[in-house]
């Protein structure tokens, strides 16, 4: 290996960031070293400093932190020491960055082209004709639709997914030397992140850009990546070829990335149903998103709802929580028809079926103590107060194995997956019989979904708890479903048994829906690109 | 994290948390200057205004045989246009005038803040029905307004309050609403919505206080407008009715004296010293809003 082959070298990088209680370490001594064309995949948990090391790579440090040792070096020009104005002349045309929340990270108030060439007109790389040229050519080769009008719509006016491919051609329009990518497909839902990932690779590969490619997702990285670099607590856990990473991870931690992929509970089926929506239609004002909605859900068993954003899932959820009476069908509840409407509920009738959210941090109100937000549902449905109320929400606490004195403890003093436990205790707390789970995992790294869908299964068991488990990841549907309840464009496609539906003949959406999961295998993505005809 | 160990309520230990006025005492402790200096001049107000006919040297409406009296030991800051003294017109007015204008700010948030909150949750048609009307209200200028109403209703102390209250309450409402919106869309709401609590739990414990520092922030300043308000509509001759003392119209009846401040320099400062009144209680107001709304950002600072 040459040096003028390498394009990045960082040697024993470490920064800082800043809290309340001072500067504390980020990246604790990383070395990394990129050559020209080729795709290094980061991988870790969240807090392990991926995303800080994919911007030091940029020489870029977030605001509240700073590189304190080490060097990095692009193309023979230090970033540590180069001055802002250069690396502003770089950043967007030799350095691009494709970011997690594509919606997030356009201007909205500017079309989707002007947003895609600036960079390289600033620079002058360009004429203004010439890349936006370019740029309908980049979007054809992504795929995208009407490639030579999408540009002159505005960020909202196309899906999350195209978005992420248009910020993809924003990132290669300057043709860069180095693309850092930073968990782009981790907001997509699966059937739009194969389209996303074969739109990256090619766009990649065919530009010979170097890629730096940040997920938590093993699978996904595998597909990306030439090699791979493990990173925890700021260091350097392990790096090897993917292939041999894949097939013999040297660190028990590294196999522990991808560990909820290996659980899997033995199906159970059950006659007796606790819950059952039959025939439901709904809709928002006059668009029907459900139409003929009928689901089982067996007692003490685990139903999942999978399906693609917008196919209904989270809908069925409000009708059933009462938030949104359906137009037609009803509800049953241990066979008793349940109110349409969240008002004309008993107290008794709300308190046995309980929720729990996809986002903790937004399902728990801020002002409020773990003790407040436990306590209410004990104080509002069981009449606790005082001495009792306490000691029942430090049983509660154990129960989610907290321990006591977390009670307290503000929502911005929790992690993201004590967040998510505590969440898990408020729907405990109202002793309910039924638990809907709005992709209670989806937002969590794969250590700590293993961890809540395991405490999720124990107390099933100690209680007999039954899940309506709202999804579109199959890995956690292997973990811990009884059944699968496919859904579609508000239909449900078909409901069985988890390895009835596993198991083919499928459906076509249920064979498209798991072709979609990335699987720990570097072939997976070339391959059901070809079986799809997307090559 | 902890295995499954059985922890007892007694086996926890005693918790840390702290009392309020504990909690109080820190935060005085660290709350800066201008915040100190700030809570000063309210509790001397209050003291003031408690304490008027103890501290006032003269009665609030007693009349002596000399108009326009020059400072002297009898009277210190001299009398007004009909004979009464000044100081301890001063010192009563402390009393008519916060008072009225606390009466009149907590009102209008009580209104504003509740008819905001319940369109921020309701939406739909009673939002709809709400903000058109605030919209109308504000459309007309708010002091002709005031000024109409009460020459229509007569000038008593209840209809000042209720007057500029209402008027007062739709810029509370307008901010309440738009604040409350962005809230009541989070999760949590919905979580107690669907525990099936009612709408006043969900506006006092889930909405109000994720909302407070902007509608605390508000109140300092409304706080302070009223009392210009009031004052101004005084000035005016239609808000607190003589005999009643009152800073904005003491300004008005001894305005004259500032034309002779080249024969008595301090008989000219009378009229100022009740302005000054009113501007020392304002500032000192917004500086504890200001030490409020620093702490409150942190939602909490004493981990």
């Amino acid at each position: 290996m040459s040096d003028t082959d390498i394009l990045l070298k960082i040697r024993s990088l470490e920064v800082e960031g800043h809290s309340e209680s001072g500067w504390s370490p980020i990246i604790r001594g990383v070395d990394l070293t990129l050559r020209r064309g080729e795709v290094l995949g980061l991988i870790g948990e969240s807090g392990a400093g991926k995303s800080t090391l994919g911007l030091a790579a940029m020489g870029f440090a977030r605001p509240g932190c700073r590189i304190t040792a080490g060097s990095v070096e692009f193309d023979g020009i230090d970033l540590v020491r180069a001055s802002e104005p250069e690396k502003r002349r770089l950043w967007g045309t030799r350095l691009t960055y494709v970011a997690q929340s594509a919606a997030a990270s356009f201007n909205p108030a500017q079309r989707l082209i002007d947003q895609t060439i600036a960079a390289s007109v600033r620079e002058g790389l360009r004429t203004g004709a010439d890349a936006a040229a370019d740029a309908r050519a980049l979007y054809g080769s992504l795929m995208l639709p009407e490639p030579a009008t999408i540009g002159r719509r505005y960020p909202h006016q196309v899906s999350g997914g195209q978005l992420q491919r248009v910020m993809t051609a924003m990132a290669i329009s300057p043709r860069p030397n180095l693309v850092v990518f930073d968990e782009p497909t981790t907001a997509l839902d699966v059937t739009t992140q194969v389209e996303v990932l074969l739109a990256m690779r090619k766009a990649v590969r065919e530009h010979g850009a170097a890629a730096i490619y940040i997920t938590h997702d093993l699978a996904v990285v595998a597909q990306m990546a030439d090699r791979i670099k493990v990173l925890r607590h700021g260091a350097e856990v392990e790096e090897a070829p993917t292939r041999e990473m894949l097939a013999a991870p040297k660190e028990d931690y590294t196999r522990s990335l991808w560990s909820v992929r290996l659980l899997n509970k033995p199906a159970r089926a059950s006659e007796d149903a606790v819950l059952t929506v039959e025939g439901v239609d709904a809709a928002y004002g006059t668009a029907t998103v459900l139409d003929d909605v009928s689901i089982r859900l067996p007692r003490g068993r685990t139903v999942a709802i999978v399906g693609e954003s917008g196919s209904g899932k989270s809908t069925t959820a409000r009708v059933v929580t009462g938030l949104l009476p359906p137009r037609t069908g009803v509800v049953r509840f241990n066979g008793a028809v349940l109110p349409p409407a969240l008002a004309a509920r008993s107290k008794d009738q709300l308190r046995r079926i309980q929720m729990i959210y996809q986002m903790a941090d937004t399902a728990m109100n801020p002002r409020q103590t773990v003790e407040e937000i436990i306590g209410r549902p004990l104080t509002f449905y069981h009449g606790l107060r005082g001495a009792a109320l306490e000691r029942r929400v430090v049983d509660l606490l154990d129960q989610i194995e907290l321990p006591a004195h977390f009670i307290d403890r503000l929502p911005s003093e929790l992690s993201g997956g004590q967040k998510q436990r505590i969440c898990i205790a408020r729907a405990l707390a109202a002793e309910p019989d039924v638990i809907i789970c709005d992709e209670v995992t989806s937002a969590l790294d794969q250590i700590v979904q293993e961890n809540i869908l395991k405490l999720l299964m124990r107390l099933q068991e100690d209680q007999g708890l039954s899940y309506l488990f709202i999804t579109h990841d199959i890995a956690t549907v292997e973990a811990i479903a009884d059944e699968i309840v496919v859904m579609h464009k508000g239909h449900v496609v078909e409901q069985g048994g988890k390895d009835q539906v596993l198991a083919p003949p499928h459906p076509d959406y249920t064979r498209l829906l798991l072709s979609s999961v990335p699987e720990m295998d570097p072939d997976w993505l070339t391959r059901i690109s070809e079986a799809r005809g997307l090559g | 994290m902890t295995q499954s160990q059985p922890i007892t309520a007694a086996a926890s230990g005693p918790r840390s948390r702290r009392s309020r006025a504990e909690r109080l005492g820190r935060a005085l402790k660290k709350a800066p200057a201008s915040a100190h200096l700030g809570l000063v001049i309210i509790v001397a107000y209050l003291t003031v205004a408690i304490l008027a006919p103890v501290i006032a040297p003269h009665g609030e409406a007693q009349v002596f045989a000399q108009p326009f009296a020059p400072w002297s030991a009898e009277h210190w800051l001299g009398t007004d246009q009909i004979g009464r003294d000044i100081l301890s017109r001063l010192i009563y007015g402390a009393r008519n005038t916060i008072g009225i204008a606390l009466a009149t700010t907590f009102l209008a948030f009580l209104i504003g803040g509740g008819l905001g909150l319940a369109a921020a949750i309701g939406r739909g048609w009673l939002d709809q029905l709400l903000s058109r009307a605030v919209d109308v209200l504000m459309a007309i200028p708010s002091l002709i307004f005031a000024l109409m109403l009460l020459s229509i209703f007569g000038a008593s102390s209840l209809n000042l309050i209720l007057i500029i209250a209402v008027i007062d309450s739709t810029r509370v409402f307008r901010l309440t609403r738009s604040v409350a919106v962005s809230v009541a869309v989070m999760d949590y709401v919905e979580a107690a919505r669907l525990r099936g609590e009612g709408l006043g739990w969900v506006m006092r414990r889930e909405i109000l206080p994720n909302i407070l520092p902007p509608v605390v922030a508000e109140f300092g300043l409304r706080f302070c407008f009223v009392f210009l308000t009031i004052a101004s509509l005084s000035f005016l001759g239609v808000g607190i009715q003589p005999p009643s003392a009152d800073w904005g119209s003491m300004v008005r009846e001894t305005a004259q004296l500032i034309q002779f401040a080249q024969y008595d320099l301090k008989a000219a400062l009378t009229p100022l010293i009740p302005a000054a009144a009113i501007a020392l209680i304002t500032v000192g107001v917004n500086y504890v809003v200001d030490w409020f709304l620093h702490t409150a950002s942190g939602l909490r600072d004493d981990v």
